[in-house]
């Protein structure tokens, strides 16, 4: 079996948001909307301060809330572990929105653009009628990852085939492959690295780790808790 | 675990709220109507406004959704979505409901009570599924929206019956009235309790805790007490007794109202644990297989 995931090395991610373009740029999706977008933390006080930048997106999770609570059944998922949207099918009623525990998910009722009413080339290829009114979220890229494997690529290794965020990351701090298979890059960087997933006492099981090896200062934690 | 990048959803707003509030408060009223007019007919005023505040809530969603005209899409997925139960329920219901009240068959707006219930436990799962709003996934929210429509239920049943002249009220709708804002009361503080234990954002904790005192006292002890106070107080029962009631009906809205739209953040995110080797992953719990609809799209788009 196939499980494609996501990993995202916080040690080597500086926050360039290059991912975030990148996907805005392949999707085409409207202001505001952000499939993949990166947290900018700081903490400590001149001159002892520290950033730290983490990507966040749809986790693809193995059990995901958003799906088991979706009363039209557009919310699915793959064989490979994406989770997908059918956008015939969704009627927009959020449930999957507050369902997610990772804010990954959005709703833009009408179109809208970059640069106002007319739309940029990029969008105007990709924009999508159905995508109004209804939920909408990372794909994991799956139309470039079905068509690299259409063309006997491997996702993950291929640029072809592999999610326009990972290929666009300048710092290598992205990667994505098959965690099923044990020789995968990405069963390679969580065998070789610490790693942690996100809210993964849920039990959602999500198909994103970030590889990081310190726990954050006890000051920010106190900070952050229950903010 | 450290949480961080929380903030209000605005997903769900009044119109969701008032699902939750009129569609909850009908539920208990056609329960308590059908229970306290058994085995006689319900009076028409009765019914009616029950299943006229279910059918507002329901409209209310509707005016939320982005599609509104594949509303009927809500009925696809009964197998986990607690919103396609609830919306199941609510269709049969209404009829049910409908043609009890208008052939007088007591036994039909039995059932529909019944049903009532159902949607009310709908409602309160239908909160308690979604993971990401801390103040909603907690599983004391269902017996708190259990008990606060059986109170608001009874509580419009109270005032209904001396607006349209059908006092004096029977003695158990005084009593279980009494007992469902204790369950009411016991419910809140249970669910603030559990609450306030776990890392839940402070901007929730704070919103609720702020709402403690009106809910507790004004909202379930002022009301049992002007109740109490109606029973020993013969010429002002109708006046305390309506005044309770509507105590009970206003504090359970605003309660909801609250919960659903203004202490609503979403937990926002954090670094977990550190963990070392390869993951043992689940497998992906697939939908494919148990949905006909997206089966038969499937089918035809692979043939």
């Amino acid at each position: 079996m196939t499980r494609y995931v996501m990993i995202a090395d916080l040690n080597r991610c500086v926050g360039c948001q290059t991912c975030t373009a990148a996907c805005k740029h392949t999707n085409a999706t409207p202001p505001g909307v952000q499939w993949r977008k990166v947290l900018d933390l700081e903490w400590g006080e001149y001159p002892d301060v520290e950033r730290l930048f983490v990507p966040v997106g749809c986790q693809h999770c193995a059990d995901p809330p958003c799906m088991h609570v979706c009363p039209s059944t557009a919310t699915g998922q793959r064989d490979d572990g994406i989770v997908t949207i059918d956008y015939d099918l969704c009627i927009g009623c959020s449930y999957c929105t507050v369902a997610c525990p990772y804010q990954a998910r959005y709703k833009v009722d009408k179109p809208e653009f970059a640069y106002g009413e007319t739309p940029m080339a990029s969008e105007e290829i990709r924009f999508d009628e159905r995508t109004m009114g209804v939920a909408q979220k990372c794909t994991f890229c799956s139309d470039r990852v079905d068509a690299g494997l259409e063309q006997g690529l491997t996702p993950g290794i291929d640029p072809d085939a592999t999610p326009g965020c990972v290929n666009a990351c300048i710092a290598d701090a992205l990667s994505f492959g098959d965690i099923e298979d044990e020789q995968s890059n990405v069963s390679e960087l969580l065998v070789e690295n610490s790693w942690f997933q996100m809210h993964a006492e849920l039990g959602t099981e999500p198909g994103f780790f970030y590889l990081w090896d310190k726990e954050l200062p006890e000051e920010l934690q106190e900070k952050m808790q229950g903010e | 675990m450290n949480r961080f990048g929380s903030k209000l959803q605005t997903h769900w707003d009044w119109r969701a709220a008032g699902n939750f509030m009129f569609g909850g408060t009908g539920c208990g009223l056609i329960l308590m109507s059908a229970a306290a007019s058994y085995p006689n007919p319900l009076p028409l005023a009765l019914g009616l406004q029950a299943l006229a505040l279910i059918g507002l809530g329901l409209f209310l969603v509707w005016l939320e959704i982005g599609r509104p005209w594949r509303a009927l899409h809500v009925f696809f997925h009964p197998q986990t979505s607690w919103m396609t139960r609830e919306g199941s329920v609510g269709t049969i219901l209404m009829p049910l409901a409908l043609a009890g009240l208008f052939m007088e068959i007591p036994g039909l707006v039995a059932l529909s009570g019944i049903l009532g219930l159902v949607y009310l436990f709908c409602q309160g799962r239908i909160l308690l599924a979604s993971k990401g709003i801390p103040s909603w996934r907690e599983p004391a929210i269902v017996p708190l929206i259990l008990s606060t429509g059986l109170s608001e239920g009874s509580g419009l049943l109270i005032l209904t019956l001396y607006a349209i002249d059908m006092a004096p009220i029977q003695g158990w709708v005084f009593f279980s009235f009494i007992a469902f804002l204790a369950f009411r009361a016991y419910a809140w503080s249970t669910y603030l309790g559990k609450l306030n234990g776990s890392k839940a954002p402070k901007n929730t904790l704070s919103i609720l805790n702020g709402i403690n005192p009106l809910m507790l006292w004004g909202a379930n002890v002022t009301p049992i007490v002007l109740l109490l106070a109606s029973m020993f107080l013969s010429s002002y029962t109708g006046l305390l007794s309506c005044l309770g009631a509507l105590l009970a009906v206003a504090g359970g809205w605003y309660m909801k109202f609250i919960i659903v739209a203004r202490a609503s953040q979403v937990q926002g995110y954090s670094l977990g644990k550190l963990q070392k080797g390869r993951p043992k992953m689940k497998a992906p719990v697939r939908r494919k297989p148990d949905n006909f609809v997206f089966d038969q799209k499937y089918e035809k788009e692979n043939n």
